[in-house]
């Protein structure tokens, strides 16, 4: 007697459903975040070979190339913080007795802290 | 116990680092990596920034977490696309790289002044 | 006038005399008020009856009739004609399990790691009769009151991709099911059920797709108990580096 069948699955099973496809690029905005940092530490280590080394080297970074990476790691990176701000209330399950806490407040105090260190630090920078 | 206090760990880490890189990297890409280069921000003033102990410290957050976070991420991406029968050479390379980011950040951070 | 009628494609697999499975269309009568499930029952009853699938309360509660219906894991009885209409259906068993027969999928793995969380009220000592009830207060029952509607339907697992590529992940509904009576405040089991929860193949295999929360019929959110471990288990790993004299 011919045991079960079992039916293969495809490595690109991502692709199969709309669901799946977000979530791989969820989970592929690490790369642009790693990316990111990876330049932004080779920016720092010009910086601290002195003025006339880092002010070339932010005129390289002014390029139409590194300006296209770059907005293309601020969509991932906001895809993550928006998609991580709103996950955060299925983690953290706040109640207070019976009742809990619409997630709709956990998510919203992640994004008025994200949107209150955002201007602190664009204060701290821009001033001058 | 071992293997599950492992991945305890590094679920920690990359939870943690997912939460700085939600912060922090946004404003970031905007004012280091667009901004600066731009012109819009006094080099002066980065470099005094920099240069500062504390910002250092939190500089060195900013790359430290969300490097083991992203390291987190990719290995388990790479299990999702059927690459699970590397496991373990997968994780090496993955925190292997998140240590030595973390170090290299380490390293230069040290030699602003 | 003709009587309006819709195509259904259905996955068959008959091991005694085929080698690989086919799917064989249908031609159903189209009720506006008829589920996938109705749809299977007039076939079995009136066109083919050597068709197989599970079925049993046909109103949500059982878990029995869970089939993927054009790709996606539903109840065959909450999975209404109209909404498919006029598009031919297909219906296929549940996926990441073995195909029995038809429509009707293995289950021996599920109920064995379901075994394997302990679902149930665990005691360090039973209280005799005469001592009383397990007292729990509205709040108590809420804390955990989600994850107790589990119907074991499996649509969870068949959305889940981690389950479809790595066959020893415990699963949602598992973790769901040891999340629902850990957080229970009549058990004392939380120790027991650490080894199958925290271990390898289970919470950490997780990279909350969260495609098994979407599809639960039963607002079960599996997605929200795996990763609510998780922080017990990182808890507990904290406890365990700066506290290690305490036993858990």
């Amino acid at each position: 007697m011919r045991g079960p069948y079992r039916r293969p699955m495809s490595s690109t099973w991502w692709l199969n459903k709309r669901n799946y496809l977000l979530f791989m690029l969820r989970e592929l905005t690490s790369v642009f975040v790693a990316a990111f940092l990876v330049f932004y530490l080779v920016q720092l280590a010009h910086l601290a070979q002195g003025p006339e080394s880092y002010a070339a080297f932010l005129a390289q970074r002014a390029s139409f190339g590194w300006m296209f990476f770059h907005l293309l790691a601020l969509v991932a990176a906001l895809y993550h913080s928006i998609t991580w701000f709103n996950l955060t209330p299925k983690v953290m399950v706040m109640r207070r007795g019976e009742e809990r806490v619409p997630p709709v407040f956990i998510a919203g105090s992640n994004y008025v802290a994200w949107l209150a260190i955002s201007v602190v630090i664009l204060w701290i920078v821009l001033r001058s | 116990m071992a293997k599950s206090s492992n991945e305890a760990f590094w679920w920690s880490l990359f939870s943690a680092g997912g939460m700085v890189a939600a912060l922090l990297v946004p404003v970031h890409i905007v004012l280091n990596g667009i901004a600066e280069p731009l012109g819009w921000v006094s080099v002066d003033h980065v470099r005094a920034l920099a240069s500062h102990p504390l910002t250092k410290l939190y500089l060195f957050i900013l790359f430290a977490l969300p490097f083991f976070h992203c390291a987190h991420r990719f290995r388990h991406t790479l299990y999702d696309t059927g690459l699970r029968a590397y496991q373990t050479p997968i994780a090496v390379l993955c925190y292997g790289a998140a240590t030595i980011g973390t170090l290299a950040a380490g390293a230069i951070l040290l030699t602003i002044h | 006038m003709a009587e309006p009628s819709i195509t259904l494609e259905i996955f068959r697999y008959r091991p005694e005399v085929e080698q690989e499975p086919t799917f064989q269309r249908y031609t159903v009568p189209y009720r506006a008020d008829w589920v996938v499930l109705d749809a299977l029952n007039y076939l079995k009853d009136q066109v083919d009856g050597t068709l197989s699938y599970r079925w049993s309360c046909r109103m949500g509660v059982c878990g029995s009739c869970g089939m993927m219906v054009n790709g996606t894991p539903k109840l065959t009885c909450a999975a209404f004609l109209k909404d498919y209409y006029p598009a031919p259906i297909r219906v296929e068993p549940l996926a990441n399990f073995p195909v029995e027969r038809d429509l009707v999928i293995n289950m021996d793995d599920f109920l064995q790691k379901l075994t394997h969380v302990k679902p149930w009220i665990i005691r360090d000592r039973e209280k005799p009769v005469i001592e009383g009830e397990y007292r729990q207060s509205p709040a108590e029952l809420a804390s955990y009151k989600q994850f107790s509607m589990c119907i074991n339907c499996m649509l969870c697992y068949a959305a889940c991709p981690v389950y479809g590529l790595e066959p020893d992940f415990v699963g949602p509904a598992a973790i769901a099911l040891a999340h629902r009576y850990n957080l229970d405040s009549r058990d004392q089991g939380q120790a027991l059920r650490q080894d199958v929860v925290f271990s390898h193949e289970s919470i950490w295999e997780c990279t909350f797709v969260g495609e098994c929360s979407v599809v639960c019929p039963k607002d079960v959110d599996p997605a929200g108990a795996i990763q609510q471990e998780k922080v017990a288990g990182a808890l507990d790993l904290v406890k365990s580096v700066l506290m290690p004299w305490g036993s858990r």
